[in-house]
């Protein structure tokens, strides 16, 4: 039992425990089931909620404001990364700065995003993009900045154009690095979009779980709870595996 | 049969040499100090068509930095360096010059075949003709059968191996080499140093090559140049007299013990001067 498939075998008991104590909660009425639900009436809700349209139109416009709001932050922070890191001077000047600036809760200034970009998607694409820039740049800084001098000395000697260095030598040693800060931005990117919209917003998922929460529709809030869960659940297995999978050569034996 | 102490150009003088080296100086901005550290002093040194040079020295005295100023990496505070009639100017010259660094420039990222792909591809070799040569070059040091391994997978030597076929593949008429073997361990280093010889007897390149071994130096050279304690000047040039390749019985005669103990003799006041040195920095130079 030590093996995968014991760990697998132990997460899934969890899981299960986590299920039963919430049966038991909600059967015995120890927890009124206008705070939580038993797990069949939250079935039955989300049964209910897949076969709507307008469920469908929220998970639309929420996957496109994480869609909108990531590719920003990946784009800014790729720009940003590999900017500084073209000399130690700018490095050691923007690396303090940038995680300085990531540790200001960006929360805070919500309303000034509302103000700046409406009510609609707009300030929620700009507030995602914000929260999700910090760890894209500084991963990006971490890794660009943390390439080995002696492989791009060995690659000038050979010819290698800046565009040669950048695709065969700065990439791929920086790739295990960024692709932490990517996931990571994609999470913070996700949990920001859906966190604005439950906070201020006309449409999207966090909107409607705000909403079930004002109308007391426990059952139908924890239906569009799970649906968060399962798709940020799946989109980590993704990046995980794409992780894994995009630096084979690490943990080699060097 | 003592060995002699020439400083003359090397055997085949008569051409034009293949890197001529001409007051070549080399300072730096030391952080925090009032005045410049000089690496180089004044260096001037020819080295001929198919020659093979050791740089031997005491550490820090300068023998990377010339290398690196041949091959372009570096641009030096004065003198000038030229290769085949062309002048060095702190730009390397991919077609002319190849170097081999220690084992760990292999990039870990790519295979062997795909390091030596990227290579080929940054000297500007078509695309058809990179997997031939770099085939060709793992068969010279046999290491053809690890073409699809990781290098993180390979032992340091054969890391090594594969990193000389990589300089060897250019195809380029120089090598520089810049303590290829200090990674490795004694024993590897002569059968890969043995190796080498063979391999470069068949090639016919210029060779100028950096190492803190005596008897890597004297079985690999046909010229050792000592080099001084900071600031490094060519203290004197050993010719090694044995026709290439050398047999590993070259290194039992007696002839091998006199030219390493001579080349240590020359070296060991260096050291001291560095060691002195490191100890006393105020006094850098002030020695007699």
């Amino acid at each position: 039992m030590t093996g995968l498939a014991g760990q697998r075998a132990v997460q899934l008991a969890f899981l299960a425990l986590a299920l039963g104590a919430w049966q038991t909660l909600t059967a015995t009425g120890m927890v009124s089931p206008l705070f939580l639900p038993s797990p069949a009436a939250v079935y039955t809700a989300l049964a209910r909620l897949l076969g709507t349209a307008a469920f469908w139109s929220a998970v639309e416009v929420t996957l496109a404001t994480i869609a909108k709001a990531y590719g920003i932050a990946v784009a800014l922070g790729l720009a940003a990364g590999y900017l500084v890191t073209r000399s130690r001077f700018w490095t050691e000047v923007f690396e303090p700065i940038v995680s300085g600036l990531f540790t200001i809760p960006i929360t805070l200034f919500f309303p000034m995003f509302i103000l700046f970009f409406g009510v609609g998607a707009g300030s929620k694409v700009a507030y995602g993009a914000t929260y999700g820039f910090f760890p894209v740049a500084l991963s990006a800084i971490a890794g660009l900045s943390g390439v080995d001098e002696r492989y791009l000395r060995a690659a000038r000697s050979m010819g290698a154009s800046r565009l040669d260095t950048f695709r065969h030598v700065l990439a791929p040693s920086a790739l295990p690095t960024l692709l932490t800060g990517l996931r990571v931005g994609f999470f913070i990117c996700f949990a920001s979009v859906l966190g604005g919209e439950a906070l201020s917003s006309i449409a999207g998922v966090g909107r409607n779980i705000a909403l079930s929460a004002e109308l007391m529709e426990s059952a139908r809030m924890y239906a569009w709870i799970a649906v968060v869960v399962a798709a940020a659940v799946s989109l980590n297995f993704a990046l995980s595996w794409i992780e894994s999978r995009a630096s084979t050569w690490e943990g080699l034996s060097r | 049969m003592t060995p002699a102490a020439v400083n003359a150009a090397g055997p085949g003088a008569a051409g034009a040499p293949a890197i001529s080296i001409r007051n070549v100086t080399q300072r730096y901005a030391a952080s925090g100090a009032a005045s410049d550290t000089l690496a180089l002093d004044n260096v001037s040194l020819d080295v001929a068509r198919g020659e093979f040079v050791c740089l031997l020295g005491p550490s820090g005295c300068g023998k990377s930095t010339l290398l690196n100023i041949v091959g372009g990496l570096f641009k030096p505070t004065s003198g000038e360096v030229t290769v085949g009639g062309r002048k060095v100017d702190g730009a390397p010259l991919p077609d002319e010059i190849a170097f081999v660094f220690q084992e760990s420039t292999l990039f870990p990222w790519y295979t062997v075949i795909e390091n030596f792909r990227v290579a080929l591809k940054f000297q500007g070799v078509p695309k058809a003709e990179r997997d031939g040569r770099a085939m060709a070059a793992l068969e010279a040091v046999g290491m053809e059968g690890f073409a699809r391994h990781y290098p993180g997978q390979l032992s340091v030597g054969m890391r090594q191996r594969v990193n000389m076929a990589r300089g060897i593949c250019f195809g380029t008429g120089i090598l520089l080499m810049d303590e290829p073997f200090a990674a490795l361990d004694e024993q590897s280093r002569m059968v890969l140093g043995e190796d080498l010889s063979t391999l470069l007897a068949k090639t016919g390149k210029t060779i100028v090559f950096v190492t803190h071994s005596l008897a890597e130096a004297v079985f690999l050279s046909d010229r050792v140049v000592v080099m001084t304690a900071r600031p490094g000047r060519v203290k004197t040039i050993v010719a090694i007299d044995e026709p290439h390749p050398r047999a590993p019985d070259f290194m039992l005669e007696p002839r091998f013990g006199a030219f390493r103990n001579e080349l240590f003799a020359l070296l060991r006041d260096e050291i001291r001067a560095t060691m002195a040195a490191q100890r006393d920095p105020q006094a850098a130079g002030a020695a007699p």
